[in-house]
C-alpha cells in the first residue's frame, strides 16, 4: 500500500521537477499583491460600530413563567466539557424539554475552548449560550454579549456576578463558584506521620519532606509539562495575602507586586523551595496530567495545587474517595481565607436569534440542572443553595470562604491590562516554569532575580497603562 | 452569441480565464489576503478580537528589534539548523542506496517515508514517552549496556534541543529522502551502464553522476530545511511548549499573539520571520551561484 503510494508520489514529483518556472506569472502575482496592499491601506478600518448595549430591554426576562409554554426555537449551547457533552448534557436537554418542549437545544463542545472561541467571536456565529472567555476584557463585554439584567436586581438571586458586570449591567452568571487550595492524599500524609493539615509555608514544606523521607510518594506534583496546572497557583493569592482586597484593589495600585514580603513573592517561594529541595517530581518535563490524577488517587502523589473542581475527578479514580482531601494553601496571614472564584460565566450571544429561549436555558442550567455542584465540583452561585459535601469538613474550623472584592470603579480589568502589557502572564505557565527551571538548576538565576525581573516589568507597564 | 462561433483565440482566452479563475481566487483568499492582513495588523495594536484598534506605525517593529528577548530565541534555531544538515546527509545516503538494486527496496522506502505521514501531535507524544525517565530510549540503552549514559533527555537544558532536533529529524527526513529518490531515479540507466563499463564503482557513480545530476534538488532541499529550521515549531511546541530553554521564534510569536493578546506585535514578528527566510534563501542562492 505505502510503497505504491510512494511510487506514485515519485512520479508526481518527477513531473514537478521538470516544470519550468513561469517568471512572468510570478511577476504578475507580485504586482497583484503589491496593488492589493496599497488599495487596502487607503481604507480606514478604525470605525468601530456603535456598540452601546441595548439597555432599554432592562430586566424583562423575569416573565418566563408566562412564556414557558409558548417559547420555541433552536439554540446552540457551547461548552468546554468534551467529556460529558454526549452523556450528561443530553440528559440535561431532555430534562429541559419537559419544561420547554418547543425549544431544540444543540450542543457544541470545543476542546480548546479559550483558544477556539476567541477566534470564532470574530464572526457573529458563536452559539446562543456560551461560556464567556476570560481573555475578552470586561469593557468589551457589550460588543459581544446580551445584558442579563441590573446588578442590583440580579445580586439578590446570584453571587459572583461582579466578574462580568460593566456599568451596573450583568453579562454573565457563573456556572459554579470554585474555591482554591491544595488537593492532597490524606492517607499519604498520615502514613508519613503528618496528621494535621499544615498551616504555614514552613509547616507545609516540612510535611512534604516527611512524605519524601517515607519514600512512597512524590510529595508535590507540579504538572510542569502540561503547563496549565501551574496557573492554578495564582488563584490562591488571596489566601497568601490573607485579605480579600489584595487581588483586585491593592495589587493594581502597587509598584511592589513581586517584592520580598508581598503575597506574590511568598506564594511562589513555596513552589521554588519545594522544587529546590527535590520535593517535586523527578523529571518535570515529562509529566502527564491524566496520569497524575490516577497517581494521586493511588497514593503515588502527595499533593497538587488545584481548584476545587478537581476534587471530584480525583475522588472518582480513588479506591477510597475519603482519602482525597482538600486544604487551604499555607499562609503566614492572621486569617485563613479560602478564596471563592467564578468558574466560567455563562452568557448569551448578542447576535443570537432566539434570545428568550437562550435565557430560559441559562436560567434552567444554573438553577435546576445540578451542574454547578455535580459536574463543576464547586458551589452553586444561587443565593441560599446548600453547601457541597466537600466543604462540610471545614465547618467549625477558622477557615473562611470569601469572594474577592471587585475592582474599584474605573479600575476594572486593570490588573489584566498591566499583566498582558508586561507579558508577565499571571494566569499563564511561563514564569512558573521559569521558577521551577531555576530551582532545579537548569537556569543561572536565583528566585530573587526572577522576582525582580517580573516586578520591573510590572512597574514599567503599570506606569504605561495608568498613564493612558 | 454562441461559444463555438467565437474565434479560436477568443475561445482560448475564455477557457484559460475560466480554468484559472477558481485557483486564483482560492490562492488569493487563502494565501495573499491573510498575508496582506498580517502586514496590516503588524502596524496596529490589535489584540485579536476587539472591534477597533489603533495604528501605531513602526512601534511593533521597534519593540522586536530593541528587546533582546525576541531575538535570543534564534539561538535555538541553530540546533535545528545543524540537525537539518544531518537530515539531508542521511536522506541523500538512503536515497542513493535505495536507488541501486537492493533487496526489500520498496519496504525500506516505506519505512523511511512513514514518519512523515504520521500526525505531528502523535509524533510529539511518541517522543515524550521515548525521552521520559525509564522510557523507551533509557530502556534501550540499558539493554545494550549503556545504562550509565542515560540522561534527562528533556530535563537537561544542554541536551533538550538536541533531543528535540533529533525528533524533528526523524520526522522530516523521509520527505527529503523521497524528493532525492525521485530526482535520482530520473537519471537515465544508460549513464550508469556506461560508467560501469569504464570501471566506476558505487562511490564514483555517486560522486560523478548522481550528485551533479541532482544538484538543483539538493539546493531546493537545503532551502526547505533551513527555512524549516528557522521556523521550527510543531515538535517543540507539542513536547515542551517552549519551556526549559527550547523556545523558538514561532512559539514566541504564538505566545505573544494568543497568551498576551498582542496580535499586532505577533504579526510584526511573523513579518520579520518572513523577511529573514527570504534573505536566507536569497543569500544561499547567491553563494551557490558564485561557486559555479
Amino acid at each position: 500500500m505505502i510503497t505504491k503510494f510512494i511510487d506514485n508520489l515519485i512520479i508526481k514529483l518527477k513531473g514537478v521537477y521538470k516544470v519550468k518556472k513561469n517568471k512572468a506569472l510570478f511577476g504578475f502575482m507580485a504586482l497583484v499583491l503589491v496593488l492589493t496592499m496599497l488599495a487596502g491601506c487607503g481604507k480606514s478600518n478604525n470605525s468601530a460600530e456603535s456598540n452601546t448595549p441595548d439597555n432599554t430591554k432592562g430586566n424583562n426576562n423575569t416573565t418566563t413563567e408566562q412564556t414557558e409554554k409558548t417559547l420555541s426555537g433552536e439554540i446552540t449551547v457551547l461548552t468546554q466539557r468534551t467529556d460529558i457533552v454526549d452523556t450528561v448534557f443530553k440528559d440535561y436537554a431532555a430534562e429541559f424539554n419537559k419544561k420547554y418542549p418547543d425549544v431544540k437545544v444543540n450542543f457544541q463542545a470545543l476542546s480548546d475552548y479559550e483558544g477556539q472561541i476567541t477566534v470564532r467571536m470574530n464572526s457573529d456565529d458563536y452559539g446562543d449560550v456560551l461560556l464567556l472567555p476570560t481573555s475578552i476584557p470586561l469593557k468589551d463585554s457589550a460588543d459581544f454579549y446580551e445584558p442579563l439584567g441590573e446588578l442590583t436586581e440580579l445580586s439578590k438571586q446570584y453571587i459572583g456576578l461582579e466578574e462580568r458586570t460593566v456599568d451596573g449591567q450583568v453579562y454573565g452568571i457563573p456556572t459554579a463558584v470554585n474555591f482554591s487550595g491544595i488537593l492532597y492524599n490524606k492517607k499519604v500524609f498520615e502514613d508519613a506521620g503528618v496528621t494535621t493539615a499544615p498551616r504555614t509555608p514552613e509547616e507545609f514544606l516540612a510535611a512534604l519532606k516527611t512524605v519524601k523521607d517515607k519514600g512512597d510518594a512524590i510529595p508535590l506534583y507540579t504538572n510542569y509539562a502540561d503547563g496549565w496546572p501551574l496557573t492554578q497557583w495564582e488563584s490562591v493569592l488571596t489566601t497568601v495575602a490573607g485579605s480579600v482586597d489584595y487581588v483586585n484593589v491593592e495589587q493594581p495600585n502597587s509598584d511592589e507586586n513581586f517584592v520580598a514580603g508581598k503575597p506574590h513573592y511568598d506564594l511562589y517561594k513555596v513552589m521554588y523551595d519545594a522544587a529546590k529541595e527535590g520535593l517535586i517530581e523527578k523529571d518535570p518535563t515529562t509529566t502527564n496530567w491524566e496520569a497524575s490524577k490516577a497517581d494521586m488517587a493511588n497514593g503515588k502523589i502527595g499533593a497538587m495545587v488545584l481548584g476545587s473542581w478537581a476534587i471530584g475527578q480525583v475522588q472518582g479514580l480513588a479506591a477510597n474517595p475519603d482519602d482525597i482531601a482538600y486544604m487551604p494553601f499555607p499562609t503566614n496571614a492572621s486569617e485563613v481565607i479560602m478564596p471563592l472564584a467564578d468558574d466560567y460565566t455563562l452568557g448569551i450571544n448578542k447576535h443570537s436569534k432566539n434570545k428568550e429561549a437562550a435565557r430560559a436555558w441559562l436560567d434552567w442550567f444554573i438553577n435546576e440542572s445540578g451542574y454547578p455542584t455535580e459536574q463543576a465540583g464547586g458551589m452553586s452561585p444561587v443565593v441560599g443553595a446548600p453547601l457541597p459535601a466537600t466543604l462540610k469538613q471545614f465547618e467549625g474550623t477558622d477557615v473562611k470562604f470569601e469572594l474577592q472584592t471587585p475592582s474599584q470603579a474605573g479600575q476594572e480589568g486593570l490588573v489584566d491590562k498591566i499583566d498582558k502589557d508586561a507579558e508577565i502572564g499571571l494566569w499563564q505557565p511561563e514564569f512558573k516554569k521559569r521558577i521551577i527551571e531555576a530551582a532545579i538548576g537548569n537556569l543561572n538565576e536565583s528566585y530573587d532575580d526572577i522576582m525582580k525581573d517580573l516586578n520591573d516589568a510590572w512597574v514599567k507597564s503599570r506606569a504605561k497603562v495608568t498613564k493612558e | 452569441m454562441v461559444f463555438k462561433n467565437l474565434s479560436y483565440k477568443t475561445q482560448r482566452k475564455v477557457i484559460i480565464v475560466a480554468f484559472s479563475l477558481i485557483p486564483v481566487v482560492l490562492l488569493f483568499t487563502f494565501a495573499y489576503l491573510p498575508v496582506f492582513n498580517m502586514f496590516k495588523y503588524s502596524f496596529t495594536d490589535w489584540n485579536g478580537y476587539s472591534k477597533s484598534y489603533d495604528y501605531v506605525g513602526l512601534e511593533n517593529y521597534k519593540t522586536i528589534f530593541t528587546d533582546s528577548k525576541y531575538f535570543t530565541v534564534f539561538k535555538v534555531s541553530l540546533y535545528y539548523f545543524a540537525g537539518s544538515f544531518v537530515q539531508l546527509a542521511l536522506a541523500l545516503y538512503f536515497a542513493t542506496i535505495l536507488s541501486f538494486n537492493v533487496r526489500f527496496k520498496n519496504f525500506f522506502k516505506g519505512i523511511l517515508f512513514f514518519p512523515y505521514l504520521l500526525n505531528g501531535v502523535a509524533i510529539g507524544f511518541i517522543f515524550l514517552f521515548f525521552f521520559r525517565p525509564d522510557g523507551t530510549l533509557d530502556t534501550l540503552m540499558q539493554s545494550i549496556g549503556l545504562g550509565a549514559y542515560t540522561q534527562g533527555w528533556l530535563l537537561n537544558p544542554k541536551i533538550i534541543n538536541i533531543s528535540l532536533a533529533g525528533a524533528s529529524l526523524w520526522r522530516y527526513m523521509g520527505f527529503n529522502f523521497i524528493i532525492f529518490l525521485g530526482a535520482i531515479s530520473s537519471i537515465g540507466k544508460d549513464v550508469y551502464e556506461a560508467a560501469e563499463i569504464d570501471g566506476a564503482n558505487r562511490w564514483h557513480q555517486f560522486r560523478h553522476i548522481i550528485l551533479p545530476s541532482i544538484k538543483s534538488i539538493v539546493q531546493l532541499n537545503m532551502i526547505l530545511a533551513i527555512s524549516g529550521a528557522i521556523s521550527a515549531f510543531d515538535i517543540p511546541y507539542i513536547m515542551t511548549s517552549g519551556s526549559n530553554g527550547s523556545n523558538t521564534f514561532v512559539i514566541q510569536t504564538v505566545t505573544t499573539a494568543f497568551k498576551y493578546n498582542k496580535l499586532g506585535l505577533a504579526s510584526a514578528m511573523a513579518v520579520v520571520l518572513l523577511f529573514i527566510v527570504i534573505i536566507v534563501t536569497l543569500l544561499q542562492k547567491l553563494l551557490i551561484k558564485e561557486e559555479k
